[in-house]
């Protein structure tokens, strides 16, 4: 007799669409970029973008849909349709950075844009995972694409020193997230998300010693993917060292991933265990606002004041975890504004850079206002939405997570938090007036040339106003997004028809 | 498999173990290590979970063992010799041993205490019951695996193939003399 | 433990063939000795000397590629084992998965990753 029981796996390939489409893609790019030139790789670039915008339409295919796929492998719902949507944009706005750079650095185009596209299926992964196992492999998937991706540049000694160090510390993290992983496992006696919900949800686990261990170990590993104090050493001198579209990539879509899997598993799946982590994750939050903005003050280097930022905005997103399921919306609309201020501020980053190092100090962004007086407004929108200035999307983003996490009593959190963007101002502040006040700094060249970055600096700062001026409908998408995986958890796991 | 064999090999492991870390010179470590994971397969299959403790053998003990070895080569490690670690690793270490030896308390402590474990069914961990899982439920994570293999092939290549017009193939060459 | 018969009388086999090719080999095998002939044979490596020269990075790179297609193997045992219950749709399956490590094979010779020099 067979053992096998195939009639179990429901087929439903619609969701599982894009994740083919960028599998097929990379693998094209893979094989058509082997004969192509360095300084020549625009056309692979183009690919890209082109199948990331067809996987993007799949996409929207998804929404309004709910249930699992796969044999509970994989989550269709809006959820993971909203986190698959935002990483794809945002590896769409890396690409368009990416074209002149990867070809005037001479990158290897083959390797550069089908790395790109494996990390990104991760990432897809890790936000429609249904089971740890997937999770797991989404995360390992991404990682090791970001590693290569953060030495691709091998003749730069800074690229290196990049690679290795974020590939020591992620793979020691990557060890706690699978031990963690395999605690739960034992505690519950089942991998799949909607089982171990419905198990946890039962109240029959009590303060099992495996499953506490097992959660605490899947706080660190996470906690070193969004970069969480005190699991955030790597991320300056990687930010740094990375050629910077790859460091936009990072600071942007492997957080988005990160905080997909992070959010669906603690705030959906372990909710009603809350009291195990929620008082972890609040110490953590406050450690990272704090740390993060804290140490951006004293940067002189652009790129570690944007990673130290990274830092202190993943710190936010953790209040809003701390405080609860109510906040879940918020965080959500947070991550989205976050995504386009912070593409947007690399995009004017690489705009500035020259060549080697030249560009990235602090100093460099001296007088652009005079000489670039449109490419300084864009960069001044960005700085003003990272510090919470309204009408931009952080402004918004920060004042629905502070107000929700108040309505939850969370009120020592929320004054740590807004003491720490009192400090953020002063170093985003510090490049506007840089900017608008102070004379020298570096020439933009050839910015005409560039028109693909002109494009994403350009829509970056349209998104960015237009998400905080006109959030209604983001909003509501956010709250229905999280809704979607955490509402009517009697039909989490059932099966969609095909 | 007998108690007395289970003691043995236990401790057989927990030896080697520490022969990894007391060794100064790394390819001493590395075949410690060996014996640690070749003793785990041997406690593996005892348990039959026979699977696992073949891949543990030719994955771990065979494969990565190799890739290490490659390693110790490649860095050019020397023989530790003074005292080594840094004050913060040693801290590190002493307290992850620690949760590791709560961890182990909270198994082996009196009932009341104990974690309930469920009991494996018939055939567990035979290759048939694995294939059963990996091909029907775990179909996705089998094909993603093959992805993630992929990009492992890009990676590796992309950090370590020769670059044009750099890299003389006779200054390579020349290894140890 | 049954199970496990055929595994030792195996063992017993492969020793028993192991030891009687060696005796025979030792007592009736021609022996003419040289300084270069008794050196311990090392791929063609110099067998003694210092062990810590640096190697080429070639060497790590063919090491990890064998590694990543030998675990690909691995995953392919219990498909092997079982493919007549898998039927039609464990082949497919297998197929999708050989081919997308077959592009990795096709893209590290197109790179000329598996050249020597």
């Amino acid at each position: 007799m067979s053992p096998f029981n195939l009639a179990a796996i429901n087929f439903v390939w619609l969701p599982i669409l894009p994740l083919v489409v960028v599998t097929v893609a990379a693998m094209a790019v893979l094989l058509a970029g082997v004969r192509v030139d360095d300084s020549e790789s625009e056309g692979l670039g183009l690919l890209t973008l082109a199948s990331l915008a067809v996987a993007f339409v799949f996409t929207l295919g998804i929404l309004g849909q709910y249930g699992v796929a796969f044999a509970g492998a994989i989550s269709v719902d809006s959820f993971s349709a909203f986190f698959e949507l935002v990483i794809l944009i945002a590896a769409m706005f890396t690409v368009m950075m990416s074209l002149d750079y990867a070809a005037e650095n001479r990158i290897p185009g083959a390797e550069y844009y089908s790395l790109l596209l494996f990390s990104v299926l991760g990432m897809m992964l890790m936000a429609a995972a249904g089971d740890l196992i997937v999770i797991f492999l989404g995360l390992e998937t991404m990682s090791i694409t970001v590693y290569v991706l953060a030495g691709i540049m091998r003749r730069n000694a800074k690229s290196n020193e990049a690679a290795i160090k974020y590939f020591l510390l992620g793979a020691f993290s990557t060890g706690f997230l699978l031990y963690g992983i395999a605690l739960v496992y034992g505690a519950t006696g089942t991998i799949k998300l909607g089982p171990i919900h419905d198990a946890l949800a039962s109240g029959a686990m009590g303060s099992n010693p495996l499953l506490l261990a097992g959660i605490g170990m899947m706080v660190i590993g996470f906690g070193f993917k969004v970069a969480a104090v005190p699991f955030h050493m790597w991320a300056p001198d990687v930010y740094e060292g990375a050629p910077t579209p790859v460091t936009a990539f990072m600071a942007v879509g492997v957080k988005l991933a990160a905080f997909a899997a992070f959010i669906r598993v603690f705030m959906v799946d372990f909710a009603s265990v809350g009291a195990h982590w929620q008082t972890v994750l609040w110490v953590i939050a406050a450690l990272t606002m704090t740390g993060g903005n804290l140490i951006a003050v004293v940067q002189t280097n652009i790129k570690r004041m944007l990673a130290y930022s990274a830092i202190a905005h993943a710190g936010y997103l953790l209040l809003g975890m701390a405080a609860g399921v109510r906040s879940g919306p918020a965080i959500l609309y947070y991550l989205l504004g976050y995504t386009f201020t912070n593409l947007g501020a690399f995009s004017v980053v690489i705009a500035l850079e020259r060549r080697g190092e030249a560009g990235n100090q602090i100093s460099d962004f001296r007088g652009l206002a005079a000489r670039q007086p449109l490419l300084a407004g864009a960069m001044a929108i960005f700085l003003l939405s990272l510090t919470g200035v309204p009408p931009m999307a952080g402004f918004v983003g920060k004042f629905y997570i502070f107000s929700e996490a108040l309505h939850q009593g969370y009120v020592g959190l929320v004054i740590i938090a807004v003491l720490n963007s009192v400090v953020s101002a002063y170093y985003y502040f510090y490049v506007l007036v840089a900017m608008y006040m102070q004379e020298g700094g570096v020439e933009v060249e050839r910015l005409s040339a560039r028109p693909a970055l002109v494009a994403a600096v350009g829509l970056a700062a349209l998104a960015t106003i237009l998400i905080g001026v006109y959030p209604q409908p983001y909003i509501a998408s956010a709250a229905n997004a999280f809704h979607s995986a955490s509402g009517a958890e009697g039909s989490h796991s059932a099966a969609l028809e095909p | 498999m007998p108690p007395f064999l289970y003691i043995f090999l236990g401790a057989l492991a927990i030896v080697s173990a520490l022969g990894v870390i007391v060794q100064r010179n790394p390819i001493h470590s590395l075949l410690a290590l060996i014996a640690t994971l070749m003793t785990v397969a041997v406690l593996f299959i005892g348990e039959d979970a026979v699977v696992v403790g073949f891949l543990q053998i030719i994955v771990y003990a065979g494969a990565i063992m190799v890739l290490f070895l490659f390693v110790i080569w490649l860095l050019n490690l020397q023989v530790e010799t003074g005292p080594t670690g840094h004050l913060a690793l040693k801290l590190f270490g002493s307290l992850t041993a620690a949760l590791l030896a709560t961890e182990l308390f909270f198994i082996l402590a009196p009932p009341h205490l104990q974690v309930k474990f469920t009991h494996e069914p018939v055939g567990y961990g035979s290759l048939a019951s694995l294939a059963g899982k990996l091909f029907t439920d775990y179909l996705v994570a089998f094909e993603v695996t093959s992805v993630l293999l992929l990009a492992a092939v890009v990676g590796s290549v992309a950090l370590a193939r020769r670059l044009p017009g750099t890299d003389d193939p006779r200054a390579a060459r020349k290894t140890a003399s | 433990m049954t199970t496990w018969y055929p595994v030792a009388v195996t063992l017993l086999v492969a020793g028993v063939i192991v030891g009687v090719m060696c005796t025979i080999n030792m007592l009736i095998g021609p022996k003419r000795p040289g300084a270069i002939k008794s050196e311990a044979f090392e791929c063609g490596n110099p067998p003694s000397g210092s062990a810590w020269g640096r190697f080429s990075v070639r060497f790590y790179l063919t090491a990890i590629l064998f590694l990543i297609f030998d675990v690909e193997v691995i995953f392919l045992y219990p498909w092997a084992v079982e493919l007549r219950y898998l039927g039609m749709f464990g082949f497919v399956e297998a197929l999708i998965f050989i081919a997308i490590l077959c592009v990795g094979l096709l893209y590290a010779w197109q790179r000329g990753a598996l050249d020597w020099d």
